[in-house]
């Protein structure tokens, strides 16, 4: 190799390089790195990140307004699972790319988007028509300062959905109002109910509940402070709320009134087609899961009855991206479908309860019956127990981890593990994840 | 073709046309340069497309793992990192967490690769027989490795299901109570060992015969001319024959079992997966690292799992080598 080459061969190894990480640049595909959708020849183009069923794709809303607003074009991308979803929005909006126009924010991560990301969403505070919502939906998506960074979907109300068959055979009363009035105002007299079920059930093993953190989440939500207080320390090792769903929870899972299975996940619709238990605590937007999961061998066996107390278990907002290049119409199209006539329209559809105040006031929504559920009147059920939460509840940031590491605390109890150890385990773990 | 390339790479123009006599003179000179250069400078050409790759993909997403595993930093705010120096080193040391999953990872390891690589190598002795259909056989054992994870461990968890599970409805019928193959640790254990010999055993049986038919047939003629039986000339001659290929198979399968990561998540469905089960009986450090990262959204700490995971894997592979070295002197 002469002096004379080397030059050169820098030269073509630079090259060369050049030309690999091209290639490699090549792969990575350009679609992330735009934010939303945008304007071309007099037509507007808004995108949508969304999860789960929240109703609004599904039921035709979009290709509605589409038609209203001919000029517009939406494109909603739905993931299938909500923890998917809030990793890849939490790394887009780190990244501050790829993000879509309107975004779906879950209840659960409601407050640490408004802690943390709240200048990376438009303010919807002030926007003309969007004082129908119930007081609590809204303010758990405004900041401190108040900027509201997004506008409510739906809510969870609870009820407990029961199978009119067993309680039958368990010489339990069948009538809705009469099984609501068995525990009406206390959850513990729900795990009385549970434990005569147990004692007087004839025919093959069937369990009271389905699992012991339904029962859980149930009590939990029902309190205006869960895991955290106003001032957002931790308090879930020292609430009373908490430690009294806990000993409810553990009492009926020593009992043996649980099935030990786990809600949403795979081994627990084998449990809804098979009916291995007779009664699960359900927020509104469960129904069409059980329906789908049971089957139609199963139609005409459930049926729904009022919650000894009123809880909220889930809910969703649609925020608008600041940094959007058509913000002012997505937010026209976020406020038109939280709109009253539309979340009544997603309720018929699917059965997710409106947040709207005036939604829930509609003569179609109030007067809903569910075939599927004996006929029973779910617009009037879930619209009661709407009322009965809470008007004000504290989220906090790890809401959501601290919600599942209880749970398995509770498949711990469970499984036979004694339930200080439960405990223990439970709070060393929290301390961790949070921490 | 290769020149035309290299050329064509470096921009340059292509040699001028014969006919002016001083033009020529020079380009003969700078034809001679471009050869040399094709010829010492090429295969640097060649090869440097792997190593862009691997500095963008290995290299640096090392690199930047280690600087975050120095941090205190959450996935929602990645721009507000807190420098904490080996807290979380410290911190992992002392975490029950970090010992269950490592001594579950080994667990698994063992009762995953121990039966599949003895069951591989008994399937490629048959194989190796003159049969009929050979080729569909040999097929056929490779059809496991060719399935996705996701799918396999999803019929298995339906297979291993506690309530209407076949396993324990087989079980059942033999008048053997049910087996709660999640919640308990060694049945849970046992069963995702399962889906991974399942899945691996016919490709180790796969590679086990093909250094099996490199072993020269004479080989076999004298040791069966000398009176050994079938089981003689398995130990004796087929199995040090195929030695270098064990030891691969080996090495390959310990590193799979150190990443172990898709069978127990799926297995476990959805968050209780990504702890291992309610009392994390069956938590890798693949799942521990995940639980961290995606569930906790701690990058920092998550980081600090991935290096030890990768301080392992260099720990084995040192002890290997000083395992080796000592034979080697005493011998």
């Amino acid at each position: 190799m002469g002096t004379l080459g080397s030059p050169r061969r820098k030269a073509l190894a630079t090259v060369a390089a050049a030309g690999a990480l091209a290639l490699v640049a090549g792969c990575g595909g350009s679609d992330d790195s735009a934010t939303g959708g945008g304007k071309k020849d007099g037509k507007v183009t808004i995108t949508m990140g969304l999860y789960g069923v929240m109703g609004i794709k599904e039921t035709g809303l979009l290709e509605q307004y589409e038609k209203e607003n001919p000029d517009v074009d939406i494109k909603a991308e739905i993931a299938g699972d909500e923890q998917t979803y809030y990793t890849a929005l939490q790394t887009r909006l780190a990244a501050g790319k790829g993000l879509k126009d309107i975004q779906g924010i879950e209840i659960g991560r409601a407050k640490e988007i408004t802690e943390t990301q709240s200048d990376k969403f438009a303010d919807f505070s002030g926007v003309a028509g969007t004082d129908h919502f119930l007081p609590w939906k809204e303010s758990q998506i405004s900041t401190a300062d108040g900027k509201v960074l997004g506008l409510g979907t739906d809510i969870g109300p609870m009820a407990v959905c029961y199978r009119k068959d067993y309680f039958e055979q368990a010489g339990l009363p069948t009538d809705r109002e009469e099984v609501g009035k068995l525990w009406e105002g206390d959850w513990s007299k729900y795990v009385e109910v549970g434990r005569a079920f147990k004692k007087d059930f004839k025919g093959d093993k069937v369990a009271f509940t389905d699992s012991a953190s339904g029962l859980f989440n149930a009590m939990v939500y029902g309190h205006p402070e869960q895991y955290y207080d106003e001032k957002g320390e931790l308090i879930y090792d020292s609430n009373p709320a908490v430690k009294e769903a806990w000993t409810l929870s553990a009492d009926a899972a020593e009992d043996g009134l649980t099935a030990k299975l786990r809600q949403f996940q795979p081994g627990w619709d084998p449990g809804l087609a098979n009916g291995t238990f007779a009664t699960a605590v359900c927020p509104a937007w469960m129904l069409s899961h059980i329906s789908e999961k049971a089957g139609a061998a199963n139609k005409g066996k459930w049926d729904v009855a009022r919650a000894p107390k009123g809880a909220n278990w889930g809910g969703s907002f649609l925020g608008v991206v600041e940094q959007s290049p058509v913000k002012e119409e997505a937010k026209k199209l976020v406020a038109w479908l939280t709109a009253p006539e539309q979340q009544a329209h997603i309720f018929k559809e699917i059965g997710n309860i409106p947040s709207s105040r005036e939604a829930l006031e509609n003569a179609d929504v109030k007067g809903a019956k569910s075939e599927y559920f004996s006929d029973a009147p779910i617009g009037e059920i879930f619209g009661a127990a709407a009322q009965e939460i809470p008007d004000k509840q504290v989220l906090g940031r790890k809401d959501g981890t601290i919600k599942d590491t209880f749970s398995q605390g509770l498949a711990l109890v469970e499984q036979g593990t004694k339930r200080d150890e439960a405990w223990k385990t439970t709070t060393e773990r929290i301390e961790k994840a949070v921490g | 073709m290769a020149t035309s390339t290299t050329k064509a790479l470096a921009g340059e123009e292509p040699p001028a046309p014969p006919g002016a006599a001083g033009a020529g003179k020079t380009a003969r000179r700078r034809g001679a340069w471009l050869h040399l250069l094709d010829v010492k400078g090429a295969p640097y050409a060649f090869v440097a497309p792997f190593f862009v790759v691997f500095a963008a993909f290995s290299f640096y997403p090392l690199v930047y793992t280690s600087w975050i595993s120095l941090h205190d930093v959450e996935l929602a705010t990645l721009d507000v990192m807190e420098w904490v120096a080996f807290d979380n080193y410290v911190e992992l040391w002392g975490d029950s967490r970090f010992w269950n999953a490592l001594q579950n990872t080994f667990t698994i390891g063992v009762v995953s690769t121990v039966p599949q690589l003895l069951m591989a190598l008994g399937l490629a002795h048959l194989l190796n027989y003159r049969m009929r259909a050979s080729l569909f056989f040999r097929v056929a054992s490779l059809v496991p490795y060719a399935t996705s994870v996701a799918a396999a461990a999803l019929v298995f968890t339906m297979i291993f299901e506690r309530d209407f599970g076949m396993i324990n409805w087989m079980l059942g019928s033999v008048g053997v109570d049910p087996v709660d193959w999640e919640a308990d640790k060694w049945p849970a254990q046992v069963a995702i060992s399962t889906i991974v010999i399942w899945r691996w055993t016919g490709y180790n049986a796969l590679l086990y015969l093909a250094a099996m038919q490199a072993i020269p047939a004479d080989r076999y003629e004298a040791a069966s001319l000398d009176g050994a039986s079938r089981w003689k000339q398995f130990t004796h001659v087929t199995v040090p024959g195929i030695r270098s290929t064990i030891v691969f198979t080996i090495v390959l399968s310990t590193i799979g079992a150190t990443q172990l990561f898709g069978e127990p998540l799926i297995f476990g469905q959805g968050p209780n997966g990504v702890t291992g089960g309610a009392d994390n009986q069956y938590q890798t450090l693949g799942l521990l690292l995940y639980e961290e990262g995606w569930k906790n959204y701690q990058m920092g700490r998550s980081a600090t799992v991935a290096w030890a995971m990768f301080l392992l894997l260099v720990l084995a592979f040192a002890a290997q080598r000083l395992i080796t070295f000592l034979r080697s002197r005493a011998s």
